[in-house]
C-alpha cells in the first residue's frame, strides 16, 4: 500500500484581512502514479478548496506550475511524489510577486521583460504575401528553437543570488531572450543596439556566473554557454565603444 | 470599479486570439486581449506536430497545392464542413506560414540531398532538391496525400506562440493574465463587452469595446479525462450561450484520441502504433486484431478509440484508483527506437508516471481532445445573434473541420481564421461608432456581483462544487463518449437534468476571497451542464454516425437526413437546449462521397439537392470519379 503523504504548505492570502504568512499541513494518501498536481488538486478539492496555486497544462510544458519543492525550484506538474520523502514541504517562488499561497504573478514580471528586451524581430523589411518566403539554414533555424524552448516558468530567476538581491535584475531568461536574436539573421540591431540594452550591471555584467540558472532550468536550456557568448560579444562590444570614445 | 476601453477586446491570448488582435493593431485599432493564464501558456503552445499549409517545398510536398489540401479537409470533415470556409482556410494557410517566417518563427527548413524516413516500420529514401534548399519544409501527418505539416522540431506550437505574443508587445496590444471574463454585456442586439474577474484580487472590472472577439479555445474540461490545459474548460462557449442568442454550433461533433496517459490524461503519440506498438488488456493480451482484424492498432483514432471503450465495457480494463484502462506496449521495440524516434514518448513516461517503456506497459485509454463544437460564426466570423461579436479558433465553430478536423488543421486555423476574421472585423470597424449604455453595464456589474454573493454565502444551496462538476464529467464520459446510442444518450440526458438542478445549488466551502479557485469554477458550473446537455441531446437526435459521432444503433453516414448542421440555442430559463439545423454549406465544389477511409455505409443525399448546390471548380472533377 501507498505511504501517508504529510505537506507542508506556504499560505498567505493578501486580500485576507488580518491573514499572516504561515505553514500548513496536510495528509494525504498517496496513490499509484501521483505527481504534485494531482496531490494539490485533491488536497484543493477534498480538504481545503481555498488553496490557491496555478496549474494550466499538467504536461510540463507551460511553466504555469513552478514552486519550490522541498527547497528546490521545479514544476509542479513533472514531480513525482514517488521521487520525494513522505514530508513534502512546498513555497511559492521567491522575487516574483505574491498573488496566494503557490501563486506567483510570473505574467507581469515576463511582459516588463519583452519591453526592456524589445522581445521582437527588429526588420525594415516588408512582408510581402506575394513572395516565396525569405530562405533560412536549417542548422539556424535549429539553433533559433533551441534558444526559444524557455517556458517562462521563472524558476531560473528564483534561484538566481543576483536576481534575489536586485530587483532590476534581468535574470538568465532575459539574457536568454536576447541571446535568441542576436543568433536571429532576421534581427537587423547591431551588437551596440544590445550593449544599451544589456551591457550593464542590470544586464550581462551583474550576473556572478555561479550558475544555479541552468541547474533548476527543467527545460535544460544552456543558460550557462549563452551568459558566456554574450559576456564575451559584450565585452567586445564595450572595448569597442572605450577605444571609439577615446 | 474599473472600467476600460477599446475598439477591439479579444477574450483569449491563444494564436487566434493575440492574431486577430494583431490585425487590429496593424491597422491603427486598439486592441486588448485577456487572458486566465499567460499569453504563451494558453494551450496552444501545448501543440508539438504542426500546422498545414500546402506550401509544396520538400519532396515528399511535391505537386501539394490548396486544392489538395481543401480535398483532404472537407474528406477529413465527413462532409461535415462548410466548403466555402474550407476554401478560404486551404488558400490562405500558405501565406499565413510565410507571414509567421517574417515575423520570427524558426521553421524547418528544407536541406538538400538524401534523407531517409520510416513508415509502417519500414525505411524509405527521399531526395530534396537544390533549388529548394532553405525554404520552409513539412513532414507527414495522419489523413493527408502530401507531406504538408510545417513545424518547429517538437515544439511548433510553442514557437508559434512566441512569434505572435512578441508580435502583440511590439504592435504595443495590451495583454492582460490572470483575467477571466465572466459574462458578455449586450442589449439584445449587440455586444458592448464583458465584465471580467481579475484572478489576482478576485476584483470585477469593466470591458467595454466596439467589438468583441472570443478566442477561448476548446471545452474538453468537461469531460473527466481530456488531453486538454485544465484552462480550456468552455468559459467563453458560456458566456455567448447564456445570452440565449447565440448557437453552440454541432455540439454533438467531439474528437477523442485513443492514447491518453493514466492518471493526467497527457497525450503520447500516434507514433507509438504506428511504429509497431500494440494495445493489451488486464490479461496482457492484445485484443485490436480481433475487431479490426486487418489494421488492428494501426486503424484511425476514432475507431481505435471505439474499439478500446467497448473492450473496457466487457469487463476487460484494468482497475485503478484512477478508472479503467488498458495497456500500451512498446517494449519489443527496443531501447534503441525508444530513446531515439519516441524520445518524446519516453520523457512523458518518465516525467509523469515514473514508467520505463523499454521494461514497463504504459497505462492508457480514450481521451477527448478537440471540440470541433463551437460558438457558430458566418465566415466572416462574426457569430450568429449579437452584433459586434466575433469568435475564431478551436472556441468557434466556423466550421471547416465538420465532424473531424484533421491534425494539423487546428494550429494552422488559430492564425489562418485569425488573420481573415481580424481583416473582416477592422472592415466593421471603420466607420463604426457606438454608444455605450450605461443602464445596460451597470445592471450587467450588478447581476454578476449578485451571483457572486449568492455562492460565496450558500445562499442557493450548499452542493459542493466539485462533486456536482465530478457528476456532470462522468455522464458524458459514460454516454457521450467515443460510442453512442439511443439507451445511454437518453440515460445521459436524464442524469444532467438532475445535475443541472444542482449546479444552480451549489455553495462554496471556502471564503471566495481573492484569487479564489472554488469560485471561479462554480461561476462556470451551470454553463458547463448546459454545454453538456447540448452535447447529449444533440446526439441523441443525431441518428447517423459522421465524423467523430458514432451511433452504434445508427452506424450508415445519412446524407439524406443529415446533411446539416445543428445550432443549439439556450432560450433563457429553459432546462433544455432548442435544437436547430441548417444546411451544412450553402455550395459543394466536392460533392459528398466516400472519405477513402473509416469505412461505413452511407445513405446518399438526392441527387438534385447535390447538384444545384455544386459548383464548377479544379476538385468538382476529382469528385465525380468517386
Ligand atoms: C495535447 C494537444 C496537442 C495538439 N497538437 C496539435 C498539433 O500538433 N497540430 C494542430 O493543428 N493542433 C494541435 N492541437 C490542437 C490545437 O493546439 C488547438 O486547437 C489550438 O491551439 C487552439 O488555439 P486557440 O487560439 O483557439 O485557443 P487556446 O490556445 O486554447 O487559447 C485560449 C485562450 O483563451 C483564454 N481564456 C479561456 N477562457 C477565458 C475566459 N473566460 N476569459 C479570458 N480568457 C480566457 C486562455 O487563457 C487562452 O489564452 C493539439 C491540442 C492538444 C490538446
Ligand atoms: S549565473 Fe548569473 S543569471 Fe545564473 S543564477 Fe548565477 S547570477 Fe543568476
Ligand atoms: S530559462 Fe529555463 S528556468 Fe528560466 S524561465 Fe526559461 S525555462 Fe524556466
Ligand atoms: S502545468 Fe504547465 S508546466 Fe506544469
Amino acid at each position: 500500500m501507498g505511504r501517508q503523504l504529510k505537506f507542508e504548505i506556504f499560505r498567505y492570502n493578501p486580500e485576507r484581512k488580518g491573514d499572516v504568512p504561515h505553514m500548513q499541513e496536510f495528509i494525504l494518501d498517496e496513490t499509484p502514479n501521483m505527481t504534485l498536481f494531482i496531490a494539490l488538486n485533491r488536497l484543493r478539492e477534498e480538504q481545503d478548496p481555498s488553496l490557491v496555486f496555478d496549474f494550466c497544462c499538467r504536461a510540463g510544458i507551460c511553466g504555469a506550475c513552478a514552486m519550490v519543492i522541498n527547497g528546490r525550484p521545479g514544476l509542479a506538474c513533472q514531480t513525482k511524489t514517488k521521487d520525494q520523502p513522505g514530508h513534502i514541504v512546498l513555497h511559492p517562488l521567491p522575487v516574483f510577486k505574491l498573488v496566494g499561497d503557490l501563486s506567483v504573478d510570473t505574467g507581469v514580471w515576463f511582459r516588463e521583460m519583452y519591453a526592456k528586451t524589445e522581445s521582437w524581430v527588429h526588420t525594415n523589411k516588408v512582408f510581402d504575401p506575394a513572395k516565396e518566403e525569405e530562405r533560412m539554414d536549417n542548422e539556424v533555424a535549429e539553433q533559433i528553437y533551441e534558444l526559444e524552448r524557455c517556458i517562462e516558468c521563472g524558476c531560473c530567476i528564483s534561484a538566481c543570488g543576483t536576481a534575489r538581491l536586485r530587483d532590476d535584475f534581468m535574470g538568465a531568461a532575459a539574457l536568454n531572450r536576447i541571446a535568441r536574436f542576436v543568433v536571429d539573421p532576421r534581427d537587423e540591431r547591431t551588437d551596440r543596439e544590445y550593449f544599451e540594452v544589456i551591457g550593464n550591471d542590470n544586464g550581462i555584467f551583474g550576473c556572478m556566473g555561479l550558475l544555479a540558472c541552468e541547474d533548476v532550468c527543467p527545460k535544460g536550456l544552456p543558460l550557462q554557454n549563452q551568459l558566456g557568448f554574450l559576456r564575451r560579444k559584450m565585452g567586445i562590444t564595450a572595448m569597442k565603444q572605450i577605444f571609439r570614445k577615446k | 470599479m474599473q472600467t476600460f476601453y477599446s475598439d477591439l477586446l479579444v477574450i483569449g491570448a491563444g494564436l487566434s486570439g493575440e492574431r486577430v488582435a494583431c490585425e487590429a493593431a496593424q491597422n491603427g485599432f486598439k486592441a486588448t486581449c485577456l487572458s486566465i493564464v499567460p499569453a504563451r501558456r494558453s494551450h496552444s503552445s501545448a501543440a508539438q506536430g504542426g500546422m498545414q499549409a500546402a506550401l509544396g517545398n520538400c519532396a515528399k510536398g511535391e505537386g501539394d497545392n490548396p486544392d489538395v489540401h481543401f480535398i483532404d479537409t472537407v474528406k477529413g470533415s465527413d462532409w461535415g464542413c462548410d466548403q466555402e470556409v474550407a476554401r478560404l482556410f486551404a488558400d490562405a494557410a500558405p501565406i499565413e506560414m510565410r507571414r509567421l517566417a517574417a515575423w520570427g518563427v524558426p521553421w524547418n527548413r528544407v536541406v538538400p540531398g538524401q534523407s531517409f524516413y520510416f513508415k509502417g516500420g519500414e525505411k524509405f529514401e527521399k531526395y530534396e532538391k537544390e533549388e529548394n534548399e532553405g525554404l520552409i519544409t513539412a513532414r507527414s501527418f495522419g489523413g493527408t496525400a502530401k507531406w504538408r505539416t510545417c513545424y518547429t522540431s517538437d515544439g511548433t506550437g510553442h514557437a508559434v506562440m512566441c512569434t505572435m505574443d512578441n508580435r502583440c508587445a511590439q504592435l504595443g496590444i495590451d495583454v492582460f493574465d490572470k483575467k477571466e471574463a465572466i459574462s458578455l454585456i449586450h442589449d439584445g442586439d449587440k455586444c458592448m463587452g464583458a465584465v471580467v474577474r481579475d484572478l489576482r484580487n478576485g476584483q470585477l472590472e469593466v470591458h467595454l469595446a466596439k467589438a468583441t472577439a472570443i478566442c477561448t479555445g476548446g471545452f474538453g474540461r468537461i469531460y473527466k479525462a481530456t488531453t486538454n490545459a485544465v484552462i480550456c474548460d468552455g468559459g467563453g462557449h458560456i458566456l455567448a450561450h447564456e445570452t440565449g442568442l447565440v448557437p453552440i454550433g454541432n455540439p454533438e461533433s467531439i474528437q477523442f484520441h485513443p492514447t491518453g496517459i493514466v492518471p493526467t490524461d497527457i497525450l503520447v503519440t500516434e507514433g507509438c502504433r504506428g511504429d509497431g506498438g500494440t494495445l493489451l488488456d488486464v490479461n496482457e493480451e492484445r485484443f485490436m486484431h480481433i475487431y479490426e482484424p486487418e489494421k488492428a492498432e494501426l486503424a484511425s483514432r476514432d475507431v481505435v478509440s471505439r474499439r478500446m471503450t467497448e473492450h473496457m465495457r466487457a469487463g476487460k480494463g484494468v482497475k485503478s484508483p484512477y478508472g479503467e484502462h488498458l495497456w500500451l506496449d512498446i517494449r519489443h521495440l527496443g531501447d534503441k527506437h525508444i530513446s531515439t524516434k519516441l524520445r518524446e514518448v519516453d520523457e512523458i513516461c518518465h516525467h509523469f508516471l515514473g514508467v520505463d517503456p523499454r521494461v514497463e506497459l504504459i497505462p492508457v485509454r480514450p481521451t477527448q481532445h478537440y471540440t470541433m463544437a463551437g460558438i457558430r460564426t458566418n465566415k466572416d466570423g462574426a457569430v450568429y445573434g449579437l452584433k459586434g461579436l466575433y469568435s475564431a479558433g478551436e472556441a468557434a465553430c466556423w466550421d471547416m473541420h465538420g465532424f473531424n478536423r484533421l491534425g494539423g488543421n487546428s494550429l494552422a486555423e488559430t492564425v489562418v481564421a485569425g488573420g481573415i476574421i481580424g481583416a473582416k472585423i477592422v472592415e466593421f470597424l471603420k466607420g463604426y461608432e457606438t454608444t455605450f449604455d450605461t443602464g445596460v453595464v451597470n445592471a450587467e456589474v450588478k447581476r454578476q456581483e449578485e451571483r457572486i454573493h449568492d455562492v460565496t454565502h450558500g445562499r442557493n444551496g450548499k452542493l459542493n462544487v466539485y462533486e456536482v462538476r465530478n457528476e456532470m464529467q462522468e455522464a458524458l464520459m459514460k454516454g457521450c463518449f467515443v460510442f453512442r446510442n439511443k439507451e445511454g444518450l437518453e440515460e445521459c440526458v436524464q442524469t444532467l437534468q438532475g445535475t443541472m438542478e444542482k449546479a444552480r445549488k451549489v455553495g462554496l466551502v471556502s471564503d471566495g476571497v481573492g484569487a479564489n479557485h472554488e469560485l471561479a469554477a462554480a461561476m462556470k458550473l451551470e454553463g458547463q451542464v448546459r454545454l453538456a446537455m447540448c452535447i447529449a441531446q444533440a446526439a441523441l437526435m443525431r441518428t447517423e454516425s459522421r465524423g467523430s459521432h458514432n451511433r452504434e444503433d445508427f452506424p450508415e453516414r445519412n446524407d439524406a437526413e443529415w446533411l446539416n448542421r445543428t445550432l443549439a440555442y439556450w432560450p433563457e430559463g429553459a432546462d433544455m437546449p432548442d435544437l436547430k439545423y441548417e444546411d451544412t454549406t450553402p455550395l459543394f465544389e466536392l460533392p459528398p462521397g466516400d472519405r477513402g477511409y473509416g469505412g461505413g455505409k452511407i445513405i446518399p443525399a438526392d441527387e438534385k439537392y447535390v447538384t444545384e448546390r455544386t459548383v464548377k471548380s479544379p476538385v468538382t472533377e476529382i469528385g465525380k470519379k468517386k
